[in-house]
């Protein structure tokens, strides 16, 4: 056979068409379906979650605990009765622990002795996110400051950079200090760090968070970023207070007194 | 120099004495435990992804939902087959655990010959076991 350049040439341009082809139809091939991840059709979306909390509407800290159980109660907390053990995602404090840059010797007497709800702030640089080493806790893009449990490795950096006390320890095992486990929600470990988590997995099916819903309207929560929200009427017409402001954490939970 | 019988004697014993493990348990290897599914689990034919799929990959599909689920809320999978499944490991009937309710028999019984310690149960909350059927 003869071997001149113009036949090598030919072959390999018809090789080459050939190559170029497969992906085409390869293409056309695959072109039935590939499978994909959505969010629930109910899911509520915001930019920035947040939360106000009318603390006008409390009078004592008979009306914050339903509040509180509600949220331990689907969350599975455990009730630890060793004080040092203790567990908390949202819990009732006084105004001198939680506004402890406002309290002063004459704060008047309503606002001295009113209960408050303290909760994780969700805060706009938190803290928490920066310092952990594994990437456990994260900030979504909606401003929710969260969890992965699966990847805490319990080493509390985070409750060290948290100004607000909103984390706690599994130093025991929790199962056993779960009165009613909760089948829809999983529990922790022991050596796992864990705090609210603004309800991520209601938000995700549609539901408001479970203090809210407990609240009777006391504790509102909307979009800061959509001026027609709830949270945005509620800062509005009323003025509120935030935790330890002069740190610049910026967070998320605002208090009308 | 004349001990040569008693060393060859001596190797021997050696021998089957290192090696006895392996002929006392000679014909006595547990056999590959069968899966049993559920009656849901047969009714549905085809799980998220094929069997032989599912079987060898399961757990690198576990770990991505993890993370989709946990990071972006992306909750709902729908497969090649545009059937639709809720990415959760035990919540809900749409799950994992909703069809295979029997962890006993779908989870432990691999695992356990396979000598894998999951730990998905230290936090998850297992089904409760479905009644026992005649065998």
């Amino acid at each position: 056979m003869e071997n001149s350049r113009r036949s090598f040439l030919k072959l390999a341009g018809i090789s080459a068409l050939g190559l170029g082809t497969k992906p085409v139809l390869n293409a056309f091939a695959s072109e039935e379906h590939k499978a994909e991840i959505q969010k629930k059709p109910e899911a509520l979306k915001a930019k920035r979650w947040a939360m106000v909390i009318d603390t006008r509407k409390f009078e004592s800290e008979e009306d914050l605990k339903p509040i509180v159980e509600a949220c331990h109660k689907i969350h599975n907390v455990p009730e630890h009765t060793t004080k040092r053990h203790e567990i908390d995602w949202i819990w009732i404090d006084e105004f001198k622990h939680v506004f402890t840059n406002q309290e002063h010797e004459f704060v008047d007497d309503r606002v001295k002795y009113l209960p408050f709800l303290v909760l994780c702030n969700h805060c706009e640089n938190p803290a928490c996110v920066r310092v952990c080493p594994t990437k456990a806790t994260f900030q979504r893009d909606d401003g929710i400051v969260l969890m992965d449990f699966h990847r805490c490795i319990g080493c509390r950096f985070c409750m060290a950079a948290c100004p607000y006390g909103s984390r706690s320890f599994n130093f025991r095992d929790p199962r056993p200090f779960i009165k009613e486990e909760n089948k829809e929600f999983p529990t922790r470990m022991r050596g796992v760090v864990e705090k609210c988590n603004f309800c991520a997995e209601r938000l995700a099916v549609g539901k408001k968070p479970a203090c809210v819903e407990a609240s009777n309207g006391a504790i509102a929560f909307g979009d800061l970023y959509d001026s027609d929200s709830e949270v945005r009427e509620l800062l509005k017409n009323n003025y509120t207070i935030r935790r330890k402001l002069e740190l610049g954490a910026g967070p998320a939970i605002y208090y009308i007194v | 120099m004349n001990d040569k019988n008693k060393i060859i004697i001596g190797l021997i014993l050696f021998f089957v004495f290192m090696t006895l493990p392996f002929w006392y348990n000679m014909g006595k290897a547990a056999p590959v435990p069968e899966t049993k599914l559920t009656e849901k689990a047969k009714l549905a034919k085809e799980c998220v992804k094929p069997k032989e799929v599912m079987r060898a990959e399961h757990m690198q599909l576990l770990d991505t939902w993890r993370d989709s689920v946990v990071r972006d809320a992306d909750r709902v999978y729908i497969n090649e087959k545009g059937k639709k499944f809720g990415m959760s490991l035990s919540t809900g009937d749409d799950s994992c655990m909703g069809c295979h309710s029997n962890k006993a028999d779908f989870c432990d019984k691999c695992h356990n010959y396979a000598s894998v310690r999951e730990y998905c149960w230290d936090c998850h909350i297992e089904p409760p076991e479905p009644p026992k059927e005649k065998k």
